[in-house]
C-alpha cells in the first residue's frame, strides 16, 4: 500500500475532524454576543463549549504535527510561506483560548465584556482565514526552487498574493459554514430562549452559506480541479447541506447537526481530492508543486507513524466521543445563576462562604 | 531583504531571539502544569480516601490556580508547534523525517489525553461519579508526563542525534530506529531532570502560597496540610534534581563535551579538573581575579573519579576544526557559564527555603513574621528562574549547532523569512505575552488573597431535590 497516500488521507481526516469540531466552536464564539441578551445567557452558551473546546483544538495540533512528520517539505514550505496568515491565526487562537478560561474568573462585568470581544474576534479570524488558506492551497501559490538543494520555497508576497477574490470567497464560505454549524450546535445543546434564537438564525445563515459554498465549489471544480470525477463531491456536499437546511426546517435537530457535520467532512474531502496528489501547488510552474511523493518522509517513518495512528486514533475517538456523551444534557440559559456568581464552584470575589456547586 | 534592522540584528538573530522569548515563556507554565496536576490529583485522592473536607477545599483552591496556569500553557504551546515551520523551515526540512514523529505522537497520545480529561475534570463534578471523576485528573496528569517525554525526545535528537542516516539525495537526515530516538540516554536523563524540576516548581507554588495563607491565618487547616505536601515535594524534587543533574552531566560530558567545558569555563584540558563555584574577573571566566573552586569537583561530576580528565574548550575547538572544518565551535561562554550557575543556584535556594519553612513550622508552630511571609511569596519564582536558565543553558550551550554536529543554527532559519516578518511576529507575540502575563499574575494574586473556600458542598451528594450541586465554571 502507498503509505504517502494513506497519510494524505489521514491528514484530510484530521482536518475534517477539526472543521467539524472547532467549526462549531468558532460559530458559537461568533454568535455568542448577538444571541445572548444577558450575562447568564452568555455563560450558558459558553458552557456548551467549556468541556470540549480544548480537545477540539488538539485536532489542529495533530494535523500540524502529522504534516510535519509525514510531509516535512509540505510543512516547511507552507508554514514559512503562509507566515502572516498563520501568525494572525495564532494570535487569535491565543486570545480566544485565554478568554474562554479567564472571562468568568472575575465577576467584574467590564472584565467579562473585554473577553467577550476577544472570543468574538478570536473566533472570527480563524474561521475566515482557514478558508482563505485552503483556497490558496487548492489554487496554487507562486513557488521557486532554491539553490543549490532545490528546496521548494514560497515566492509570493507576504499577504497580497493570498488575498485574491477566489481565496476571499473561500474564507467567507468557511466563515458562514462554521457560523451555521455553530447555530445548529446550539439548537441541540440548549433549551429555552437561546435555543429558539439559534433556531431562528440558523436558516438565513445556512442559506447564505449555501450560496457561497456552491459558488466556491463550482469555481474550484471548473478552475482548479481538472478531475471530472470530483463533481461527485460537489453534488454530495451541496446535497448534504440542503438536506441539513430541510432537516432544520422540519425540526429534526439531531439530523440537521449530523448533516451539517457531514458537510464539513465532505468539503474537506472535496478540497483534498481536488488537490491530490499535490500537497502544495505552484501557480507558476506545475513542475515545482510539492506532491505526496516529493514531500513525504521515508517509508520507515511513515510505517512507524501508521502503527502509532492505528493504535491511538481509535482510542482518542472513543474517549472524545465519551466526553460528548457525558455532557449531552441540554443547557438552559435561565438555569445559570446571576452574574455575581463566580467560577470554579465558589464565588471569586467578596463572598467566599457561599458555595455555588 | 533586510530592510529593517533592529539594533544590528539580522534574520537569524531575530529568529533566535523569538525562539528564546516564546520558548522560555511557554516553559514558565509547563512545569507548573505538570507538577501541579499531580499535586491536585493527590489532594483530591486524599479527599476521596479520607472524606476530610479540608482536602476537597484544597483541591478546589489549587485546582483554580492550576487552571489559570494551564490555559497559558495550552495557548503558548500552539506557537511552539507552528514556529518550527514558520521561522525554521530549513531545520524542519532537514530533520522532519525524524523530529516530526515525536511531535505528532505527542499530539495524538498525550495532548488529546490532557485536554479531554481535563475538560471532564473541570466540568464533570456534577456528571461523573466520585471515582471516575478522580480518575480524570490522574489521566490528565499522566497526559502531561507523556507530552513532556515526547517533546524532550525530539529535543534530545537535537542535542545528540542518533538512529539516523544522512541521505545526500534528499539532503536530510532520515530515521532508522524510532525506539532509539525515543529511548536514547539523552532523552531519558533529560526527562528525569525536567520532571523533577517540574515537581520542585509545583512544590514551591503550593508551599509558598500555603505558607502565606498560614501566616495570614486564612484556612489554616487546609494551608498546614498543603504546606507539608509542598515542602515534601520541594525536598524530594531538590534531591531528585541533584541525582538526575549528575546523571545528565555525565551524559553531557560524553555527548557534548564542549557544553560542559563552557559551563565550567574550562579552557584547558585538566586532570583533575576543579568545579568552579564562581569567578570574579572577566565575564567568561578566562582571566579570573578571584575564583572559588572545589578541587576535583568537575572530575567527580563528569567522570565519577577524583582525577578524571575533562576536556577544555581550546582542545575541543581544535578537535572540532579537524572534524568539521574551520569555524568557531564555542558557544557563548559567559552565557553558558552563568546560566549553569543560576540554574543550580535558584533551584537550591528553593530547597533552602523549604528547610527554613520546616524550621518555622516545627512541632506544629504557627509561622509568623513579615520576612517569612514575604519569602513565601518569592519562593514560587525561584524554580521558575532556575528552569528558564536551565533551558537557556541547554540550548545556547549547544551553539553554534541547532542539531549537534549535523546542522548549524544559521543553516536552519527560513530562507523566505525577512527581518520585517520576524519583527512583526516577535513584537506581536511579545506584546500579547506581556499583557497575558500581567493578567495571569493578577488572577492568581486575587485567587490567593481570597484563599481556599470556607466550605464546599460535597459535589457527589444530591440535595433534597435529588439533584447534585450544579458545577459551573464559565
Amino acid at each position: 500500500m502507498d503509505l504517502a497516500a494513506v497519510w494524505f488521507v489521514l491528514i484530510a481526516v484530521l482536518w475534517s475532524g477539526y472543521f467539524v469540531l472547532e467549526g462549531f466552536d468558532f460559530g458559537v464564539g461568533i454568535l455568542m454576543r448577538p444571541l445572548a441578551k444577558n450575562e447568564g445567557e452568555r455563560r450558558a452558551i459558553l458552557t456548551t463549549l467549556g468541556p470540549v473546546w480544548d480537545g477540539n483544538e488538539v485536532w489542529l495540533l495533530v494535523a500540524g504535527g502529522a504534516t510535519f512528520a509525514a510531509f516535512p517539505e509540505w510543512y516547511a514550505t507552507m508554514f514559512s510561506g503562509f507566515y502572516l496568515p498563520l501568525l494572525l491565526i495564532l494570535l487569535a487562537l491565543i486570545v480566544r483560548g485565554v478568554a474562554f478560561e479567564y472571562r468568568s474568573k472575575r465577576s467584574d462585568l467590564k472584565w467579562r465584556k473585554s473577553f467577550d470581544w476577544a472570543i468574538t474576534v478570536g473566533s472570527f479570524v480563524p474561521a475566515l482565514l482557514w478558508g482563505v488558506a485552503f483556497a490558496n492551497i487548492v489554487r496554487g501559490v507562486p513557488l521557486r526552487a532554491a539553490e543549490p538543494a532545490g528546496n521548494i520555497l514560497y515566492d509570493g508576497d507576504a499577504l497580497l498574493n493570498l488575498l485574491n477574490p477566489y481565496a476571499l470567497l473561500g474564507g467567507l464560505t468557511t466563515l458562514f459554514l462554521f457560523m451555521t454549524h455553530g447555530a445548529v450546535f446550539l439548537t441541540i445543546k440548549m433549551s429555552g430562549t437561546i435555543h429558539d434564537r439559534a433556531n431562528k438564525i440558523a436558516t438565513p445563515l445556512g442559506l447564505i452559506a449555501a450560496v457561497l459554498a456552491v459558488v466556491f465549489l463550482v469555481w474550484t471544480q471548473v478552475a482548479y480541479s481538472g478531475k471530472p470525477e470530483t463533481w461527485i463531491l460537489v453534488v454530495v456536499t451541496a446535497g448534504l447541506w440542503v438536506g441539513g437546511i430541510i432537516a432544520h426546517r422540519i425540526g429534526k435537530e439531531g439530523l440537521a447537526f449530523t448533516l451539517s457535520a457531514a458537510t464539513m467532512v465532505s468539503t474537506v474531502a472535496y478540497l483534498f481530492w481536488v488537490l491530490f496528489p499535490d500537497v502544495f501547488r505552484s501557480s507558476n510552474d506545475p513542475a515545482l508543486s510539492l506532491t505526496i511523493y516529493n514531500a513525504a518522509s521515508t517509508e520507515y517513518t511513515l510505517t512507524v507513524m501508521t502503527i502509532v495512528a492505528a493504535i491511538f486514533v481509535p482510542i482518542v475517538l472513543l474517549y472524545q466521543a465519551w466526553t460528548y456523551w457525558v455532557f449531552r444534557k441540554r443547557i438552559s440559559g435561565d438555569a445559570i445563576p446571576s452574574p455575581e456568581s463566580g467560577s470554579l464552584d465558589y464565588p471569586d470575589e467578596a463572598k467566599p462562604s457561599v458555595p455555588v456547586g | 531583504m533586510d530592510a529593517l534592522d533592529l539594533a544590528g540584528m539580522d534574520v537569524l538573530d531575530l529568529s533566535r531571539l523569538q525562539f528564546g522569548v516564546v520558548t522560555v515563556y511557554h516553559f514558565l507554565f509547563v512545569p507548573i502544569t505538570i507538577g501541579l496536576s499531580f499535586l491536585v490529583a493527590i489532594m483530591q485522592t486524599a479527599w476521596v480516601r479520607t472524606n476530610n473536607e479540608k482536602w476537597l477545599r484544597a483541591t478546589k483552591f489549587f485546582g483554580k490556580i492550576f487552571l489559570i496556569n494551564f490555559a497559558m500553557g495550552v495557548v503558548t504551546g500552539i506557537v511552539q508547534e507552528f514556529q518550527f515551520g514558520m521561522n525554521w523551515s530549513d531545520f524542519s526540512r532537514f530533520v522532519g523525517d525524524i523530529f516530526g514523529a515525536p511531535l505528532a505522537v505527542e499530539g495524538l497520545a498525550a495532548f488529546f489525553m490532557e485536554s479531554v480529561f481535563l475538560g471532564l475534570w473541570i466540568f464533570g463534578w456534577d456528571r461523573l461519579n466520585k471515582k471516575l471523576h478522580l480518575a480524570t485528573i490522574w489521566l490528565a496528569a499522566i497526559g502531561t508526563l507523556l507530552s513532556a517525554y515526547f517533546i524532550l525526545a525530539a529535543n534530545s535528537f537535537m542535542q545528540h542525534p542518533t538512529a539516523y542516516t544522512f541521505n545526500p539525495e534528499t539532503d536530510r537526515v532520515e530515521l532508522t530506529n524510532f525506539f532509539e530516538v525515543l529511548f536514547q540516554s539523552t532523552a531519558v536523563v533529560a526527562f528525569a531532570h525536567t520532571i523533577t524540576a517540574a515537581f520542585l516548581t509545583a512544590g514551591a507554588v503550593v508551599a509558598g502560597i500555603s505558607a502565606w495563607l498560614l501566616v495570614k491565618g486564612k484556612s489554616p487547616d487546609v494551608a498546614r496540610s498543603t504546606m507539608k505536601l509542598g515542602i515534601v515535594t520541594i525536598l524530594l524534587g531538590a534531591a531528585g534534581l541533584g541525582i538526575t543533574g549528575d546523571q545528565q552531566g555525565r551524559v553531557m560530558v560524553e555527548q557534548q563535551p564542549m557544553k560542559m567545558a563552557a559551563a565550567e569555563a574550562l579552557y584547558e584540558t585538566a586532570a583533575p579538573a576543579p568545579f568552579s563555584i564562581f569567578t570574579i574577573g572577566t565575564l567568561d571566566g578566562s582571566e579570573p581575579v578571584f575564583s572559588l573552586d572545589i578541587p576535583h569537583g568537575l572530575s567527580l561530576l563528569a567522570t565519577h573519579t577524583l582525577d578524571g580528565e575533562v576536556q577544555g574548550i581550546n582542545d575541543l575547538q581544535e578537535q572540532y576544526e579537524q572534524e568539521f572544518g574551520p569555524g568557531d565551535y564555542k558557544p557563548n561562554i559567559p552565557v553558558a557559564y552563568w546560566s549553569f550557575r543560576f540554574m543550580i543556584g535558584f533551584g537550591m535556594l528553593a530547597g533552602v527555603w523549604a528547610l527554613y519553612a520546616l524550621w518555622m513550622t516545627r512541632k506544629g508552630r504557627v509561622p509568623h513574621g513579615k520576612w517569612f511571609r514575604r519569602s513565601a511569596l518569592l519562593v514560587p519564582f525561584l524554580p521558575l528562574i532556575g528552569n528558564s536558565f536551565g533551558w537557556i543553558f541547554t540550548e545556547m550551550g549547544r551553539q553554534p549547532w541547532v542539531v549537534f554536529g549535523l546542522m548549524q543554527t544559521e543553516s536552519g532559519v527560513s530562507p523566505t523569512s525577512t527581518s520585517g516578518l520576524v519583527i512583526t511576529s516577535l513584537a506581536s507575540l511579545t506584546l500579547i505575552y506581556a499583557i497575558l502575563a500581567a493578567v495571569e499574575f493578577d488572577l492568581i494574586r486575587r485567587a490567593v488573597i481570597i484563599g481556599p473556600p470556607e466550605e464546599v458542598a460535597d459535589p457527589f451528594v444530591a440535595d433534597e431535590s435529588g439533584e447534585r450541586p450544579m458545577s459551573i465554571t464559565y
